[in-house]
């Protein structure tokens, strides 16, 4: 299993009283899945998301990523696990303004160490696989939605993680542009990429193989 | 990460803001510029109290007569005539470790072929060479047959060789002061512009009998032997203070002063004088010092609240990076490396601003300016130091920030 969560939970206090954002998940996702996670705002998907993507820590229960333990984990470990094991990719992109697609892609191997000329071989690699090789030199506010989507995807994989994360990658972008973004990420799964998608929009979830429900912190 | 990436990101993310950034360095700019200012000019006074403890001669004591009252009317310090040569013969006798040199001053018109010149003349002895610590450049000192005999004999400063002999060598010429021909067997080093600003070097100086009798003396001081000044030297490893005490009672024993009578003679400590010059400037360094701390403070507030403004301006940024893999250490290098950036290129320019400045006030106001390389260096470390200390909140604060709070933050 590339994932195991075990009764993971998360409690965030607010002043005096206790709100159980995440109720004691249990889960596995195998290598080369493509997952869904759906469920209304507060449900408890973006908590989970932040866990299965080492951003957060849970309250109790155990997670597991490709046989580590990484509940046990302190911040710089997080970092590294991000750094090397997981992909982001936002609703919003999150592109360094003013900064070339290369070097955005790029910035995940300057946090690894990774010499300067292997990190544009290898930008300049991941941007030829979503297409936009001869935009590397652009800066994002002069991309489209979707050219600036396909720069953050391959910005996701350049370290060559084990999964990816995508957070309402579609939400942002127009129905024609949702479906070239969602066919790169199906292109990706079927090269044996595993990915987890958060969506509310039930086209982008029909993608997936498989689709977790969240309601009230639980998966249904 | 390492240091190049760092500035690489910190340069750029200056570059954004040019006006911003600009404004930030202001604050460090003229903090530093006024401290390369303040210490050359403060360098600049101490240098010029140096030369002039250095052109008057050191352990110096000045004693002149004492102020005179005639007819119920104070007449002024050095108008009584109660020094005389003997004063200064008793007191080389009497004290050891000092040196005495007694002076007659006056001006007189000089010639010297169809050259003329109106210098001073001083009728002194050869100790008076020793006690001022002024050599001679060239030629002779005078003899003591020409000291006991009144002989016609002078040494010329640097200024009066360049009036009268055009700068050629003028041992052996002759010079006619008052028309009496007096031959040149000596110059004067050069010595330059005393504390007071005047020409050292305009002077003349023959023995103190010859003046006396052939040049400024008047019928009452030749009955007296009466002096205008004697400059008094304590020999090197001997105790001013000590020189000064004896001094005194030597001159009150002499001149038959009763106990209760005060001096009739007026002496002086120059390195008192000095010293309190020197003080004063110390004083002004050090105001200036005050003024430049406070603005390198205030340029170091100025710096931590725009790299305050930065990271919540670019928290979002911050989640990304940390969401990529960047460590607490990261965040904190890249902020901090940016304020220090920042700090660091006001305080270049800032030793450009000053020293331009200080040079300004070289030319134009015509002080002097010493500019040390320490100063500049000690500047720029500063503006290191003020870069660290103020960036280093704003850094760890954005280092602390919650990776999942940044990258919702909007």
């Amino acid at each position: 299993m590339l994932i195991e969560t075990r009764e993971l939970a998360k409690v965030y206090r607010m002043g005096d009283t206790e709100v159980r954002a995440l109720a004691g998940v249990s889960v596995d996702i195998d290598r080369g899945e493509f997952v869904a996670v759906t469920g209304p705002s507060g449900s408890g998907k973006s908590t989970f998301m932040n866990l299965l993507g080492c951003l957060d820590r849970p309250s109790s229960g155990e997670y597991r990523l490709g046989g580590r333990t990484v509940s046990a984990l302190d911040g710089d470990q997080l970092a590294e696990a991000r750094n090397r094991h997981v992909g982001f990719v936002f609703q919003h992109f999150n592109l360094l303004p003013r900064t070339t697609a290369l070097e955005n892609v790029a910035l995940p191997l300057v946090y690894a160490g990774v010499s300067k000329k292997e990190r544009n071989d290898r930008a300049m690699r991941m941007l030829e696989r979503v297409g936009l090789a001869d935009r590397a030199h652009h800066h994002p506010a002069q991309l489209s939605g979707g050219q600036q989507q396909r720069v953050a995807i391959a910005r996701a994989l350049v370290s060559g993680p084990l999964l990816v994360l995508a957070d309402e990658p579609t939400g942002a972008l127009d129905t024609r542009t949702s479906l070239e973004v969602m066919a790169l990420f199906h292109e990706l799964n079927r090269q044996g990429m595993t990915l987890v998608v958060v969506t509310h929009e039930p086209e982008v979830a029909r993608f997936a193989r498989r689709v977790l429900r969240f309601r009230d912190g639980r998966i249904e | 990460m390492k240091l190049g990436a760092l500035l690489h990101i910190a340069l750029r993310a200056l570059a954004t803001n040019k006006l911003r950034s600009a404004l930030t360095m202001l604050g460090i700019v003229i903090g530093v510029g006024a401290v390369i200012v303040m210490v050359a000019v403060g360098a600049g006074a101490r240098a010029r109290v140096e030369d002039q403890i250095r052109a008057l001669g050191s352990n110096l004591l000045h004693v002149m007569p004492g102020a005179r009252t005639q007819s119920g009317l104070r007449l002024p310090q050095g108008s009584s005539q109660t020094l005389s040569e003997d004063d200064a013969i008793a007191i080389n006798r009497e004290i050891p470790g000092a040196i005495a040199a007694p002076v007659m001053r006056g001006t007189a018109q000089v010639v010297a072929g169809n050259a003329n010149w109106a210098t001073h003349i001083y009728g002194t002895s050869p100790e008076y060479l020793l006690v001022r610590e002024w050599p001679l450049a060239a030629g002779r000192g005078f003899t003591p047959a020409e000291m006991s005999g009144a002989g016609k004999v002078c040494l010329v400063g640097a200024t009066v060789v360049r009036e009268l002999f055009g700068g050629a060598d003028p041992i052996d010429q002759v010079i006619r002061i008052k028309r009496v021909p007096f031959t040149v067997i000596g110059v004067l080093g050069d010595k330059g512009h005393s504390a007071m600003g005047s020409d050292q070097d305009d002077i003349i100086m023959v023995p103190i009998s010859a003046a006396r009798s052939r040049v400024l003396g008047t019928a009452t001081q030749a009955r007296q032997r009466a002096v205008q000044s004697i400059w008094v030297k304590a020999a090197d490893g001997h105790d001013l203070a000590g020189v000064e005490s004896q001094l005194r009672a030597l001159l009150r024993q002499r001149h038959r002063l009763p106990p209760e009578a005060g001096d009739d003679f007026w002496l002086r400590n120059l390195q008192d004088v000095l010293s309190a010059q020197e003080a004063s400037s110390r004083v002004l360094a050090l105001l200036l010092a005050a003024v430049a701390s406070v603005s390198l403070l205030v340029g170091g507030i100025g710096i931590m609240n725009i790299m305050l403004v930065s990271v919540t301006e670019r928290t979002r940024e911050i989640g990304l990076r940390m969401a990529v893999g960047a460590r607490t250490r990261d965040i904190l290098g890249q902020f901090l490396v940016e304020a220090v950036t920042l700090s660091l290129i006001g305080g270049l320019l800032g030793v450009a601003l000053g020293v331009a400045g200080a040079m300004a006030i070289g030319a134009f106001a015509g002080w002097r300016i010493v500019l040390s390389p320490q100063a500049v260096a000690l500047a720029v470390a500063f503006a290191f130091v003020i870069g660290v200390f103020f960036g280093f909140y704003p850094a760890r604060k954005a280092a602390r920030l919650d990776p999942v709070e940044a990258l919702r933050f909007e």
